[in-house]
Protein backbone atom coordinates (compact mmCIF):
# COMPACT_ATOMS: atom_id res chain seq x y z
CA UNK A 1 0.00 0.00 0.00
CA UNK A 2 2.61 2.31 0.64
CA UNK A 3 4.33 1.41 -2.47
CA UNK A 4 1.49 1.88 -4.20
CA UNK A 5 1.21 5.36 -2.75
CA UNK A 6 4.71 6.23 -3.34
CA UNK A 7 4.58 5.06 -7.06
CA UNK A 8 1.81 7.29 -7.55
CA UNK A 9 3.57 10.26 -6.11
CA UNK A 10 6.26 9.28 -8.77
CA UNK A 11 3.54 9.45 -11.40
CA UNK A 12 2.64 12.91 -10.44
CA UNK A 13 5.93 13.80 -9.89
CA UNK A 14 6.97 15.47 -13.48
CA UNK A 15 3.87 17.51 -14.05
CA UNK A 16 3.85 18.91 -10.76
CA UNK A 17 7.72 20.34 -10.86
CA UNK A 18 6.32 21.43 -14.34
CA UNK A 19 3.25 23.35 -12.99
CA UNK A 20 4.82 24.53 -10.09
CA UNK A 21 7.95 26.10 -11.88
CA UNK A 22 5.94 27.87 -14.67
CA UNK A 23 2.78 28.37 -13.29
CA UNK A 24 2.86 28.50 -9.78
CA UNK A 25 5.82 30.21 -9.46
CA UNK A 26 5.40 32.79 -11.89
CA UNK A 27 1.98 33.81 -10.67
CA UNK A 28 3.53 34.71 -7.46
CA UNK A 29 5.91 36.57 -8.82
CA UNK A 30 3.37 38.26 -10.16
CA UNK A 31 1.71 39.31 -7.94
CA UNK A 32 4.75 40.75 -5.84
CA UNK A 33 5.38 42.77 -8.60
CA UNK A 34 2.48 44.70 -8.72
CA UNK A 35 2.65 45.68 -5.52
CA UNK A 36 6.73 46.73 -6.23
CA UNK A 37 5.64 49.98 -8.65
CA UNK A 38 5.77 53.92 -7.87
CA UNK A 39 2.26 53.31 -5.94
CA UNK A 40 3.16 49.96 -3.96
CA UNK A 41 0.19 48.00 -2.87
CA UNK A 42 -1.78 50.60 -3.92
CA UNK A 43 -2.08 49.28 -7.60
CA UNK A 44 -4.17 46.62 -6.66
CA UNK A 45 -7.15 49.08 -5.94
CA UNK A 46 -6.31 51.51 -8.58
CA UNK A 47 -8.63 49.13 -10.88
CA UNK A 48 -11.21 50.56 -8.69
CA UNK A 49 -10.11 54.20 -8.02
CA UNK A 50 -8.44 55.38 -11.20
CA UNK A 51 -10.90 56.50 -13.53
CA UNK A 52 -9.49 55.41 -16.27
CA UNK A 53 -8.79 51.81 -15.58
CA UNK A 54 -12.07 51.62 -13.84
CA UNK A 55 -13.87 53.11 -17.44
CA UNK A 56 -12.18 50.15 -19.22
CA UNK A 57 -12.96 48.10 -16.28
CA UNK A 58 -16.86 48.82 -16.97
CA UNK A 59 -16.73 48.65 -20.63
CA UNK A 60 -14.62 45.31 -20.33
CA UNK A 61 -17.66 43.68 -17.73
CA UNK A 62 -20.25 45.17 -20.42
CA UNK A 63 -19.04 43.79 -23.65
CA UNK A 64 -18.95 40.73 -22.01
CA UNK A 65 -21.85 40.74 -20.41
CA UNK A 66 -23.46 41.90 -23.86
CA UNK A 67 -21.81 39.05 -25.37
CA UNK A 68 -23.32 36.26 -22.83
CA UNK A 69 -26.79 37.85 -23.15
CA UNK A 70 -26.76 37.79 -27.00
CA UNK A 71 -25.17 34.21 -27.42
CA UNK A 72 -27.14 32.47 -25.27
CA UNK A 73 -30.38 33.77 -26.77
CA UNK A 74 -28.95 32.61 -30.74
CA UNK A 75 -27.55 29.27 -29.45
CA UNK A 76 -29.89 28.56 -27.05
CA UNK A 77 -32.74 28.76 -29.78
CA UNK A 78 -30.68 27.36 -32.61
CA UNK A 79 -29.49 24.73 -30.26
CA UNK A 80 -32.86 23.55 -28.99
CA UNK A 81 -34.29 23.85 -32.75
CA UNK A 82 -31.31 21.36 -34.40
CA UNK A 83 -31.62 18.96 -31.30
CA UNK A 84 -35.48 18.26 -31.52
CA UNK A 85 -35.75 18.44 -35.41
CA UNK A 86 -34.20 16.40 -37.84
CA UNK A 87 -34.33 17.28 -41.40
CA UNK A 88 -32.02 16.97 -43.96
CA UNK A 89 -29.43 19.14 -43.54
CA UNK A 90 -29.22 19.18 -40.27
CA UNK A 91 -25.95 17.46 -39.68
CA UNK A 92 -24.57 20.28 -42.21
CA UNK A 93 -26.29 22.96 -40.41
CA UNK A 94 -24.73 21.84 -37.38
CA UNK A 95 -20.92 21.49 -39.13
CA UNK A 96 -21.34 25.23 -40.39
CA UNK A 97 -22.21 26.28 -36.85
CA UNK A 98 -19.27 24.56 -35.00
CA UNK A 99 -16.62 24.96 -37.44
CA UNK A 100 -15.15 28.23 -36.73
CA UNK A 101 -14.45 26.47 -32.72
CA UNK A 102 -11.10 26.37 -33.27
CA UNK A 103 -10.52 30.24 -35.00
CA UNK A 104 -8.35 31.36 -32.66
CA UNK A 105 -9.03 35.33 -31.59
CA UNK A 106 -7.22 37.23 -34.22
CA UNK A 107 -8.71 34.88 -37.10
CA UNK A 108 -11.97 36.14 -35.59
CA UNK A 109 -11.31 39.80 -35.69
CA UNK A 110 -10.49 39.79 -39.08
CA UNK A 111 -13.92 37.89 -39.99
CA UNK A 112 -15.44 40.62 -38.33
CA UNK A 113 -13.19 43.08 -40.23
CA UNK A 114 -14.84 41.04 -43.74
CA UNK A 115 -18.04 41.88 -42.32
CA UNK A 116 -17.88 45.18 -41.00
CA UNK A 117 -14.78 46.55 -41.86
CA UNK A 118 -13.88 49.16 -44.83
CA UNK A 119 -14.09 46.88 -47.02
CA UNK A 120 -16.80 44.80 -45.62
CA UNK A 121 -19.76 43.37 -46.61
CA UNK A 122 -22.14 45.31 -44.11
CA UNK A 123 -20.04 48.19 -45.92
CA UNK A 124 -20.76 47.44 -49.20
CA UNK A 125 -24.79 46.33 -49.05
CA UNK A 126 -25.53 49.34 -47.07
CA UNK A 127 -23.77 51.97 -48.93
CA UNK A 128 -25.83 50.48 -52.38
CA UNK A 129 -29.25 50.60 -50.14
CA UNK A 130 -28.41 54.15 -48.12
CA UNK A 131 -25.66 55.78 -49.82
CA UNK A 132 -24.00 55.57 -46.95
CA UNK A 133 -21.07 52.72 -45.38
CA UNK A 134 -21.51 51.24 -42.28
CA UNK A 135 -18.36 50.50 -40.84
CA UNK A 136 -18.25 49.49 -36.89
CA UNK A 137 -15.76 46.87 -37.11
CA UNK A 138 -13.08 48.97 -35.35
CA UNK A 139 -15.16 50.14 -32.07
CA UNK A 140 -16.81 47.77 -28.97
CA UNK A 141 -19.64 46.83 -31.43
CA UNK A 142 -17.12 45.02 -33.94
CA UNK A 143 -15.81 43.68 -30.66
CA UNK A 144 -18.99 42.43 -29.50
CA UNK A 145 -19.73 40.96 -32.76
CA UNK A 146 -16.65 39.19 -32.65
CA UNK A 147 -17.06 37.72 -29.31
CA UNK A 148 -20.44 36.18 -30.07
CA UNK A 149 -18.97 34.88 -33.58
CA UNK A 150 -16.47 33.25 -31.33
CA UNK A 151 -18.58 31.80 -28.40
CA UNK A 152 -21.75 30.18 -30.60
CA UNK A 153 -20.03 27.00 -31.85
CA UNK A 154 -18.96 25.68 -28.42
CA UNK A 155 -22.11 27.20 -27.30
CA UNK A 156 -24.58 25.71 -29.68
CA UNK A 157 -22.81 22.38 -28.87
CA UNK A 158 -23.02 22.40 -25.06
CA UNK A 159 -26.74 23.58 -25.35
CA UNK A 160 -27.48 20.41 -27.89
CA UNK A 161 -25.88 18.09 -25.68
CA UNK A 162 -28.06 19.19 -22.72
CA UNK A 163 -30.95 19.28 -24.86
CA UNK A 164 -30.44 15.47 -26.28
CA UNK A 165 -30.66 14.36 -22.08
CA UNK A 166 -34.58 16.76 -21.70
CA UNK A 167 -36.93 14.60 -21.65
CA UNK A 168 -39.54 14.93 -23.98
CA UNK A 169 -42.30 13.40 -22.17
CA UNK A 170 -42.49 16.46 -19.70
CA UNK A 171 -42.74 18.52 -23.26
CA UNK A 172 -45.76 16.38 -24.26
CA UNK A 173 -47.25 16.64 -20.94
CA UNK A 174 -46.95 20.19 -20.88
CA UNK A 175 -48.34 20.43 -24.28
CA UNK A 176 -51.34 17.94 -23.29
CA UNK A 177 -52.49 20.02 -20.52
CA UNK A 178 -52.83 22.85 -23.06
CA UNK A 179 -49.19 24.67 -22.81
CA UNK A 180 -48.49 26.88 -25.84
CA UNK A 181 -45.46 26.68 -27.46
CA UNK A 182 -44.08 29.48 -25.42
CA UNK A 183 -45.17 28.46 -22.02
CA UNK A 184 -43.38 25.02 -22.99
CA UNK A 185 -40.17 26.36 -24.12
CA UNK A 186 -40.04 28.87 -20.74
CA UNK A 187 -41.42 26.49 -18.23
CA UNK A 188 -39.98 23.11 -19.70
CA UNK A 189 -37.26 23.58 -21.69
CA UNK A 190 -35.35 26.75 -20.23
CA UNK A 191 -35.08 24.94 -16.91
CA UNK A 192 -33.95 21.80 -17.86
CA UNK A 193 -31.40 23.68 -19.89
CA UNK A 194 -30.57 25.62 -16.76
CA UNK A 195 -27.16 24.07 -16.24
CA UNK A 196 -25.98 24.07 -19.14
CA UNK A 197 -26.64 27.88 -19.51
CA UNK A 198 -24.66 28.72 -16.36
CA UNK A 199 -21.54 26.57 -17.70
CA UNK A 200 -21.39 28.00 -21.09
CA UNK A 201 -22.68 31.63 -19.80
CA UNK A 202 -19.75 30.79 -17.37
CA UNK A 203 -16.99 30.49 -20.51
CA UNK A 204 -18.60 33.34 -22.84
CA UNK A 205 -18.38 35.73 -20.11
CA UNK A 206 -14.77 34.90 -18.79
CA UNK A 207 -13.28 34.08 -22.53
CA UNK A 208 -14.90 37.81 -23.51
CA UNK A 209 -12.80 39.47 -20.38
CA UNK A 210 -9.72 38.02 -20.80
CA UNK A 211 -9.45 37.41 -24.98
CA UNK A 212 -7.18 39.42 -26.51
CA UNK A 213 -6.57 38.98 -30.08
CA UNK A 214 -9.82 39.99 -31.02
CA UNK A 215 -9.47 43.34 -29.77
CA UNK A 216 -5.63 43.77 -31.12
CA UNK A 217 -6.90 42.69 -34.99
CA UNK A 218 -9.10 45.47 -34.39
CA UNK A 219 -7.20 47.55 -33.10
CA UNK A 220 -6.10 50.92 -31.22
CA UNK A 221 -9.68 52.35 -30.24
CA UNK A 222 -11.27 49.67 -28.33
CA UNK A 223 -10.59 50.48 -24.78
CA UNK A 224 -10.72 47.34 -23.28
CA UNK A 225 -8.92 45.58 -19.81
CA UNK A 226 -6.55 43.34 -21.76
CA UNK A 227 -6.11 46.55 -24.05
CA UNK A 228 -5.07 48.61 -21.41
CA UNK A 229 -2.84 45.70 -20.06
CA UNK A 230 -0.75 45.59 -23.04
CA UNK A 231 -0.24 48.94 -23.50
CA UNK A 232 0.83 49.16 -19.97
CA UNK A 233 3.56 46.78 -20.53
CA UNK A 234 4.95 47.55 -23.74
CA UNK A 235 4.14 50.94 -24.51
CA UNK A 236 4.29 52.80 -20.82
CA UNK A 237 6.89 50.00 -19.70
CA UNK A 238 4.81 49.85 -16.71
CA UNK A 239 5.81 46.38 -15.58
CA UNK A 240 3.98 46.78 -11.95
CA UNK A 241 0.81 48.37 -13.25
CA UNK A 242 0.31 45.87 -15.78
CA UNK A 243 1.00 42.71 -13.30
CA UNK A 244 -1.41 44.57 -10.80
CA UNK A 245 -4.33 44.55 -13.89
CA UNK A 246 -3.49 41.61 -14.88
CA UNK A 247 -3.37 39.72 -11.99
CA UNK A 248 -7.04 41.21 -10.62
CA UNK A 249 -8.11 40.03 -14.75
CA UNK A 250 -7.88 36.70 -13.78
CA UNK A 251 -8.82 36.29 -10.47
CA UNK A 252 -12.09 37.43 -11.86
CA UNK A 253 -12.05 35.13 -14.89
CA UNK A 254 -10.91 32.50 -12.21
CA UNK A 255 -14.00 33.34 -9.83
CA UNK A 256 -16.25 33.30 -12.95
CA UNK A 257 -15.62 30.01 -14.16
CA UNK A 258 -15.45 28.42 -10.03
CA UNK A 259 -18.74 30.11 -8.90
CA UNK A 260 -20.78 29.01 -12.22
CA UNK A 261 -18.96 25.47 -11.39
CA UNK A 262 -20.76 25.09 -8.17
CA UNK A 263 -23.80 26.89 -9.40
CA UNK A 264 -24.15 24.13 -12.64
CA UNK A 265 -22.21 21.41 -10.58
CA UNK A 266 -20.76 20.65 -13.64
CA UNK A 267 -17.03 20.82 -15.05
CA UNK A 268 -16.61 24.48 -16.43
CA UNK A 269 -13.02 25.79 -18.33
CA UNK A 270 -12.91 28.52 -20.88
CA UNK A 271 -11.19 27.47 -24.05
CA UNK A 272 -9.42 29.59 -26.59
CA UNK B 1 -50.63 22.71 -38.08
CA UNK B 2 -49.87 25.95 -36.85
CA UNK B 3 -46.63 24.59 -35.18
CA UNK B 4 -45.14 24.67 -38.85
CA UNK B 5 -44.83 28.52 -39.22
CA UNK B 6 -42.59 27.96 -35.57
CA UNK B 7 -40.69 25.44 -37.20
CA UNK B 8 -39.68 27.51 -40.23
CA UNK B 9 -39.52 30.75 -37.83
CA UNK B 10 -36.92 28.55 -36.02
CA UNK B 11 -35.32 27.50 -39.12
CA UNK B 12 -34.73 30.93 -40.81
CA UNK B 13 -33.31 32.25 -37.37
CA UNK B 14 -30.72 28.91 -37.43
CA UNK B 15 -30.02 30.26 -41.35
CA UNK B 16 -29.42 33.58 -40.43
CA UNK B 17 -26.58 32.12 -37.75
CA UNK B 18 -25.00 30.32 -39.98
CA UNK B 19 -25.28 32.70 -42.78
CA UNK B 20 -23.11 34.73 -39.79
CA UNK B 21 -20.64 32.48 -39.34
CA UNK B 22 -19.90 31.28 -42.74
CA UNK B 23 -20.25 33.79 -44.78
CA UNK B 24 -16.77 35.98 -43.72
CA UNK B 25 -14.97 32.75 -44.01
CA UNK B 26 -16.26 32.37 -47.63
CA UNK B 27 -15.68 36.09 -48.42
CA UNK B 28 -12.42 35.75 -46.92
CA UNK B 29 -11.26 32.81 -48.77
CA UNK B 30 -12.29 35.07 -51.71
CA UNK B 31 -10.40 37.77 -51.19
CA UNK B 32 -7.23 35.62 -50.68
CA UNK B 33 -7.93 34.39 -54.35
CA UNK B 34 -8.85 37.50 -56.05
CA UNK B 35 -6.35 40.10 -58.23
CA UNK B 36 -8.11 42.94 -56.64
CA UNK B 37 -10.47 42.29 -53.36
CA UNK B 38 -12.04 45.64 -53.79
CA UNK B 39 -12.23 46.19 -57.65
CA UNK B 40 -14.24 42.18 -56.98
CA UNK B 41 -14.17 38.40 -58.53
CA UNK B 42 -14.42 40.27 -62.18
CA UNK B 43 -10.36 41.51 -61.60
CA UNK B 44 -9.21 37.68 -61.76
CA UNK B 45 -8.42 34.75 -59.75
CA UNK B 46 -4.96 34.45 -58.86
CA UNK B 47 -2.45 32.53 -56.48
CA UNK B 48 -0.34 35.02 -56.08
CA UNK B 49 -0.94 36.47 -52.50
CA UNK B 50 -0.83 32.44 -51.23
CA UNK B 51 2.90 32.43 -53.06
CA UNK B 52 3.53 35.69 -51.24
CA UNK B 53 2.50 34.56 -47.87
CA UNK B 54 4.70 31.22 -48.69
CA UNK B 55 7.53 32.86 -49.24
CA UNK B 56 7.31 35.34 -46.10
CA UNK B 57 5.96 33.95 -43.51
CA UNK B 58 7.07 29.89 -44.37
CA UNK B 59 8.81 29.70 -41.23
CA UNK B 60 6.09 30.62 -39.13
CA UNK B 61 3.84 27.65 -40.12
CA UNK B 62 6.88 25.03 -40.02
CA UNK B 63 7.90 26.56 -36.49
CA UNK B 64 3.56 26.78 -34.94
CA UNK B 65 3.69 22.45 -36.77
CA UNK B 66 6.67 22.01 -34.76
CA UNK B 67 5.81 23.94 -31.60
CA UNK B 68 2.03 21.53 -31.67
CA UNK B 69 3.77 18.59 -32.30
CA UNK B 70 6.30 19.23 -29.44
CA UNK B 71 3.40 20.46 -27.06
CA UNK B 72 1.73 17.26 -27.66
CA UNK B 73 4.49 15.08 -26.72
CA UNK B 74 5.32 16.81 -23.30
CA UNK B 75 1.08 16.83 -22.30
CA UNK B 76 1.36 13.38 -23.24
CA UNK B 77 4.50 12.35 -21.06
CA UNK B 78 3.29 14.99 -18.13
CA UNK B 79 -0.50 14.50 -18.86
CA UNK B 80 -1.06 10.65 -19.39
CA UNK B 81 0.48 9.79 -15.45
CA UNK B 82 -1.69 12.35 -14.02
CA UNK B 83 -4.87 11.23 -15.16
CA UNK B 84 -4.00 7.70 -14.09
CA UNK B 85 -3.21 9.43 -10.83
CA UNK B 86 -6.66 11.23 -10.71
CA UNK B 87 -8.70 8.18 -12.02
CA UNK B 88 -6.77 5.67 -9.16
CA UNK B 89 -7.68 8.33 -6.52
CA UNK B 90 -10.78 10.42 -6.38
CA UNK B 91 -10.35 12.50 -3.09
CA UNK B 92 -10.11 15.91 -1.93
CA UNK B 93 -6.54 16.25 -2.87
CA UNK B 94 -6.88 14.76 -6.54
CA UNK B 95 -9.90 17.25 -7.26
CA UNK B 96 -7.72 20.29 -5.76
CA UNK B 97 -4.73 19.06 -8.12
CA UNK B 98 -7.42 19.02 -11.14
CA UNK B 99 -8.61 22.38 -10.16
CA UNK B 100 -5.03 24.09 -9.77
CA UNK B 101 -4.43 22.39 -13.44
CA UNK B 102 -7.40 24.00 -15.15
CA UNK B 103 -6.18 27.23 -13.82
CA UNK B 104 -4.30 28.47 -17.02
CA UNK B 105 -7.21 27.67 -18.55
CA UNK B 106 -9.25 29.79 -16.30
CA UNK B 107 -6.78 32.39 -16.28
CA UNK B 108 -6.47 34.72 -19.22
CA UNK B 109 -3.42 33.80 -21.43
CA UNK B 110 -1.99 38.14 -20.88
CA UNK B 111 -1.53 37.32 -17.40
CA UNK B 112 0.02 34.01 -17.67
CA UNK B 113 2.49 35.31 -19.84
CA UNK B 114 3.22 38.51 -18.44
CA UNK B 115 4.37 36.09 -15.38
CA UNK B 116 6.23 33.80 -17.13
CA UNK B 117 7.95 36.93 -18.85
CA UNK B 118 8.53 38.41 -15.22
CA UNK B 119 10.09 35.18 -13.57
CA UNK B 120 11.97 33.79 -16.58
CA UNK B 121 12.45 37.00 -19.11
CA UNK B 122 15.86 37.34 -18.03
CA UNK B 123 17.07 34.23 -18.87
CA UNK B 124 18.15 35.20 -22.51
CA UNK B 125 18.72 32.50 -23.48
CA UNK B 126 15.55 30.67 -22.38
CA UNK B 127 13.37 33.62 -23.20
CA UNK B 128 14.46 34.06 -27.00
CA UNK B 129 14.01 29.88 -28.10
CA UNK B 130 10.68 28.91 -29.16
CA UNK B 131 11.16 26.66 -25.65
CA UNK B 132 9.88 29.78 -23.92
CA UNK B 133 6.29 29.28 -26.14
CA UNK B 134 6.41 25.75 -25.76
CA UNK B 135 5.61 26.39 -21.77
CA UNK B 136 2.73 28.21 -22.44
CA UNK B 137 1.42 26.39 -24.66
CA UNK B 138 1.83 23.13 -22.77
CA UNK B 139 0.17 24.66 -19.72
CA UNK B 140 -2.73 25.84 -21.65
CA UNK B 141 -3.37 22.54 -23.27
CA UNK B 142 -2.27 20.14 -20.74
CA UNK B 143 -5.45 20.18 -18.85
CA UNK B 144 -7.47 19.41 -22.19
CA UNK B 145 -5.34 15.96 -22.39
CA UNK B 146 -5.74 15.20 -18.43
CA UNK B 147 -9.66 15.79 -18.88
CA UNK B 148 -9.89 13.95 -21.74
CA UNK B 149 -7.71 10.81 -20.72
CA UNK B 150 -9.22 11.02 -17.46
CA UNK B 151 -12.67 10.69 -18.72
CA UNK B 152 -11.86 7.24 -20.37
CA UNK B 153 -10.23 6.05 -17.29
CA UNK B 154 -13.48 7.01 -14.91
CA UNK B 155 -15.79 5.02 -17.45
CA UNK B 156 -13.93 2.21 -17.24
CA UNK B 157 -13.12 -0.47 -14.39
CA UNK B 158 -9.71 0.39 -13.91
CA UNK B 159 -9.09 -1.65 -10.30
CA UNK B 160 -10.93 -4.73 -11.29
CA UNK B 161 -8.23 -4.74 -14.48
CA UNK B 162 -5.31 -3.75 -12.73
CA UNK B 163 -6.31 -6.60 -10.03
CA UNK B 164 -6.60 -8.99 -13.11
CA UNK B 165 -3.62 -8.40 -14.61
CA UNK B 166 -1.44 -8.13 -10.85
CA UNK B 167 -2.84 -11.64 -9.84
CA UNK B 168 -1.68 -13.13 -13.02
CA UNK B 169 1.91 -11.31 -12.05
CA UNK B 170 2.48 -8.74 -13.96
CA UNK B 171 4.38 -5.90 -12.41
CA UNK B 172 3.32 -2.16 -12.76
CA UNK B 173 5.47 -0.79 -15.57
CA UNK B 174 3.90 -4.33 -17.88
CA UNK B 175 0.30 -3.16 -16.67
CA UNK B 176 0.38 0.45 -17.15
CA UNK B 177 1.70 -0.41 -20.79
CA UNK B 178 -0.71 -3.43 -21.47
CA UNK B 179 -3.79 -2.22 -19.62
CA UNK B 180 -3.83 1.23 -19.05
CA UNK B 181 -2.53 2.48 -21.97
CA UNK B 182 -4.18 0.32 -24.52
CA UNK B 183 -7.34 1.16 -22.60
CA UNK B 184 -7.06 4.76 -22.94
CA UNK B 185 -6.45 5.04 -26.53
CA UNK B 186 -9.40 7.07 -27.26
CA UNK B 187 -8.82 9.37 -24.43
CA UNK B 188 -5.28 10.08 -26.36
CA UNK B 189 -6.84 10.57 -29.22
CA UNK B 190 -9.13 12.62 -28.41
CA UNK B 191 -6.90 14.82 -25.97
CA UNK B 192 -3.78 14.96 -29.10
CA UNK B 193 -6.26 16.14 -31.49
CA UNK B 194 -7.58 19.25 -28.95
CA UNK B 195 -3.56 19.89 -28.09
CA UNK B 196 -2.79 19.77 -31.43
CA UNK B 197 -5.68 22.26 -32.45
CA UNK B 198 -4.86 24.98 -29.49
CA UNK B 199 -1.39 24.71 -30.13
CA UNK B 200 -1.49 25.62 -33.23
CA UNK B 201 -4.16 28.65 -32.41
CA UNK B 202 -2.81 30.29 -29.76
CA UNK B 203 -2.31 33.84 -29.96
CA UNK B 204 -3.45 35.26 -26.13
CA UNK B 205 -0.04 34.17 -24.78
CA UNK B 206 2.47 33.65 -27.68
CA UNK B 207 2.05 37.10 -28.47
CA UNK B 208 3.98 38.39 -25.25
CA UNK B 209 6.03 35.04 -25.22
CA UNK B 210 7.77 35.53 -28.92
CA UNK B 211 10.32 37.29 -30.10
CA UNK B 212 11.08 38.11 -33.74
CA UNK B 213 13.14 35.13 -34.49
CA UNK B 214 10.00 33.02 -33.22
CA UNK B 215 6.96 33.63 -34.69
CA UNK B 216 4.15 31.56 -34.89
CA UNK B 217 1.53 31.54 -37.35
CA UNK B 218 -1.08 33.29 -35.10
CA UNK B 219 1.33 35.46 -34.58
CA UNK B 220 2.29 36.03 -38.03
CA UNK B 221 -1.36 36.78 -39.18
CA UNK B 222 -1.87 39.58 -36.52
CA UNK B 223 1.20 40.62 -38.39
CA UNK B 224 -0.23 40.39 -42.50
CA UNK B 225 -3.15 41.91 -40.61
CA UNK B 226 -1.62 44.75 -39.35
CA UNK B 227 0.99 45.57 -41.84
CA UNK B 228 -0.31 44.12 -44.98
CA UNK B 229 -3.42 44.61 -47.79
CA UNK B 230 -6.07 42.64 -47.10
CA UNK B 231 -5.79 40.18 -50.01
CA UNK B 232 -2.23 38.42 -48.61
CA UNK B 233 -4.37 38.76 -44.76
CA UNK B 234 -6.73 36.63 -46.57
CA UNK B 235 -4.41 34.24 -48.47
CA UNK B 236 -2.59 33.57 -44.90
CA UNK B 237 -6.21 32.92 -43.19
CA UNK B 238 -6.91 30.32 -46.31
CA UNK B 239 -3.52 28.81 -45.07
CA UNK B 240 -4.50 28.78 -41.43
CA UNK B 241 -7.90 26.96 -42.65
CA UNK B 242 -6.71 24.18 -44.55
CA UNK B 243 -4.10 23.25 -41.93
CA UNK B 244 -6.44 23.56 -39.63
CA UNK B 245 -9.36 21.71 -41.46
CA UNK B 246 -8.18 18.25 -41.08
CA UNK B 247 -7.50 18.53 -37.39
CA UNK B 248 -11.27 19.91 -36.74
CA UNK B 249 -12.86 17.29 -38.78
CA UNK B 250 -10.92 14.38 -37.33
CA UNK B 251 -11.89 16.23 -33.82
CA UNK B 252 -15.47 15.77 -35.07
CA UNK B 253 -15.43 12.35 -35.18
CA UNK B 254 -13.40 11.23 -32.84
CA UNK B 255 -14.05 14.22 -30.11
CA UNK B 256 -16.45 11.77 -27.83
CA UNK B 257 -14.11 9.42 -26.37
CA UNK B 258 -16.30 6.26 -25.81
CA UNK B 259 -15.74 3.85 -22.96
CA UNK B 260 -12.79 1.24 -24.56
CA UNK B 261 -13.87 -2.23 -25.34
CA UNK B 262 -13.16 -3.84 -21.86
CA UNK B 263 -15.85 -2.41 -19.07
CA UNK B 264 -15.80 -5.14 -16.36
CA UNK B 265 -19.30 -6.34 -15.86
CA UNK B 266 -19.99 -4.88 -12.34
CA UNK B 267 -19.75 -1.25 -13.33
CA UNK B 268 -22.78 0.74 -13.09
Amino acid sequence: MRHEVRRLILLLLPAGIFFAAFFLLPMARLFFIGGSGKTGWAAYVAILTDANYLGSLVSTLGVATATTVATLIISGISGVFLQRHKFPGNGTLVAMLTFPLAFPGVVIGFMVIMLAGRQGLIGQVTQALTGEKLVFAYTMSGLFMGYVYFSIPRTILTVMAAAEKLDPKLEEAARSLGASPWRVALDVILPGLKPAFISAGAICFATAVGAFGTAFTLAARINVLPMVIYTEFTLSANIAMAAALSFVLGIVTWLVLAVARTAAGSTVAAAG
Amino acid sequence: MKHRGLFYLQLGFTLLVSAFLIVPVVLSIMAGLTVNYFVGIESGLTLRWVFEVWNGYRDTIFLSIGLSLACLAVTLILGVPTAYVLAKRQNALTRAIEELLVMPVAVPGLATALALIVTYGSLSGFRTSWAFILVGHVLFTLPFMVRSVLAVLSAIDLKTLEEGAASLGAGFWPRFRDIVLPNCRAGILAGSLMVVTLSMGEFNMTWLLHTPLTKTLPVGLADAYASLRLEVGSAYTLVFFLMIMPLLLALQAFANPRPAKFVAEETE
